[in-house]
């Protein structure tokens, strides 16, 4: 039975901890994600999902703790075993991350030309397909530069699909798109995985596209997980910090006098 | 005092920093070039004639030109300071010498670091910025191998050919100014630079522009790859890259010279 639910366990990050210089900006994170799974990581700016997201990546290496992807320990893998893994993700970026120097196309092709020995050919096919997923038919010559907002997003999105991962992460997917664009990037999501069977981590900060999308969701806040549970149980937490992200109500903390005098006075 | 001593400290522990990861950077080049085979991650010939074209074929017409200018100059110089002594004849070992030594490798290094160099490093800061950076590491690519090795085999293979180009233009522009006061032809007075030529003199603009190559090389991508703070971050990047190439180029020349003229 412990085996089954490990295999089930796609990722799994235990007691991570990590630095910015002597700002610690995540605190003992411990959470794990099923496979077929939406993990939606949430929280305001500076709660550390941006970070979080890069270690589930393998972008930093943290100094304590642990991740595991599909059951391999990736803090301390090798640069091949990396490389390997690294067939099984696929990312979207927030800003897209396209090449600006290649066609929409060749973007979409380089994952294959760097992990495959297929022919040209059958990569321009693949790559097509792909764009037919994401909508996108008939943009492969196009340059990035030419394109709208919610077009690089799904291009992006078909750049990290291509290899057919087993994990897809998805950074901020609806950042400064209109309502519209991003509602059909959340079907487009939830679609993923339906027929691929994908497991799903986006990060975001859109409350409405959260609830839309999630299996369960992780709320960060200051480098600590407040929750990671259910739409419902993050609905119906009691936890303060967590009311005050849902309901958009601004952080009242309370001010320490003798800690804001020393803040002020440098001493 | 104190303050003062602090500064000074961390100013040298950074500049040890980033020697350190030049030299990081130079070595993970190295290994791609030479080992990346092995790894079925071999560095692209594509992108090394992609580079080796922009930085090599797009700078040979102002590598002509200004190699050339620097030949002129040279000769109106050289005649007038020999005229006193009579040995105006010597001006064809004088540039000769100085140009194939010297100003051909100088000026190509001056020319491809500001060109190249900067566009290297706003190029690879602007990929930083954008998440590119992160975005080919995120599919498997190592940057180092992408766009690193390429530019360092390009700039060694393309730079010292630039410079016998411009050794070539150097010697024409002397020789058309020459000939004109010397009342020799273009043609003889190439054929007696070549005569007084040794092959050493060529070998150490060579040399020099390969290690001319290298600086640029190097103090590009680094900067590029140190990118933060959004555009102005790679306008400073940009500045920082053509500013300490031409610095190192000129105090590694002085080095060179001192040494391969001994």
């Amino acid at each position: 039975m412990t085996q089954n639910t490990e295999l089930q366990d796609v990722i799994q990050v235990d007691h991570l901890n990590a630095w910015y210089g002597d700002r610690q900006v995540l605190k003992d994170i411990n959470f794990s994600v099923k496979k077929g799974e939406i993990m939606v990581i949430m929280g305001g700016s500076g709660s550390g999902k941006s970070t979080l997201l890069r270690y589930l990546l393998g972008l930093n290496t943290p100094v304590s703790g642990h991740i595991r992807l599909l059951g391999k320990d990736i803090t301390g893998m090798s640069h091949s075993e990396l490389h390997d893994m690294r067939k099984n993700m696929g990312v979207s970026f927030q800003g897209g991350a396209l090449f600006g120097s290649m066609t929409v196309g060749e973007n979409i092709q380089l994952p294959l030309r760097e992990h495959t020995h297929l022919d040209a050919s059958t990569m321009q096919i693949m790559a097509r397909m792909k764009l037919e997923v994401v909508n996108l038919a008939g943009f492969e010559n196009l340059m990035p530069s030419q394109l709208s907002g919610g077009m690089i997003k799904r291009v992006a999105l078909a750049r990290a699909i291509v290899m057919d991962p087993k994990i897809l992460f998805f950074d901020e997917p609806s950042a400064g798109l209109d309502p519209v664009v991003s509602a059909e990037l959340d079907e487009m999501i939830l679609k993923l995985r339906d027929a691929m069977n994908m497991t799903i981590v986006v990060v975001t900060h859109e409350l409405e596209s959260a609830f839309k999308i999630a299996d369960r969701i992780t709320v960060l806040d200051r480098g600590e997980i407040l929750i990671c549970g259910t739409i419902d149980e993050v609905r119906n937490s009691n936890i303060e910090r967590i009311h005050n992200l849902l309901n958009r109500k601004p952080r009242q903390d309370v001010i320490n006098v003798d800690e804001y005098m020393q803040r002020l006075t440098g001493k | 005092m104190k303050q003062f001593a602090t500064q000074v400290g961390m100013t040298f522990t950074a500049a040890i920093v980033e020697l350190g990861y030049v030299f990081v950077l130079l070595f993970e080049a190295l290994r791609w070039i030479f080992l990346g085979q092995l790894r079925h991650q071999p560095v692209r010939m594509a992108h090394v004639f992609h580079e080796a074209m922009q930085i090599g074929v797009m700078a040979v017409p102002i590598v002509a030109i200004l190699c050339m200018a620097v030949g002129t100059m040279l000769a109106i110089q050289g005649l007038e300071t020999l005229k006193p002594y009579g040995a105006q004849g010597q001006v064809i070992l004088g540039i000769a010498v100085s140009v194939t030594r010297e100003f051909a490798a100088l000026i190509v290094g001056i020319v491809v670091a500001g060109r190249s160099g900067s566009a290297i490093a706003a190029r690879i800061g602007t990929m930083m910025e954008s998440q590119e950076i992160d975005a080919l590491r995120a599919i498997g690519i190592d940057p180092v191998r992408y766009i690193v090795a390429p530019v360092l085999i390009a700039m060694v293979i393309v730079v010292p050919a630039l410079t016998v180009l411009g050794i070539l233009m150097g010697m024409l522009g002397g020789a058309i100014y020459s000939s004109m006061e010397l009342n020799i032809a273009v043609l003889t007075y190439m054929e007696r630079s070549f005569d007084v030529l040794r092959a050493w003199d060529i070998a150490q603009g060579l040399i020099k522009s390969v290690i001319f190559a290298a600086i640029i090389a190097l103090i590009g991508v680094s900067n590029g790859f140190q990118v933060t703070g959004g555009a102005e971050g790679v306008g400073r990047a940009t500045t920082r890259a053509v500013v300490l190439s031409v610095s190192f180029i000129v105090i590694a020349d002085m080095i060179f010279t001192f040494f391969l003229t001994r």
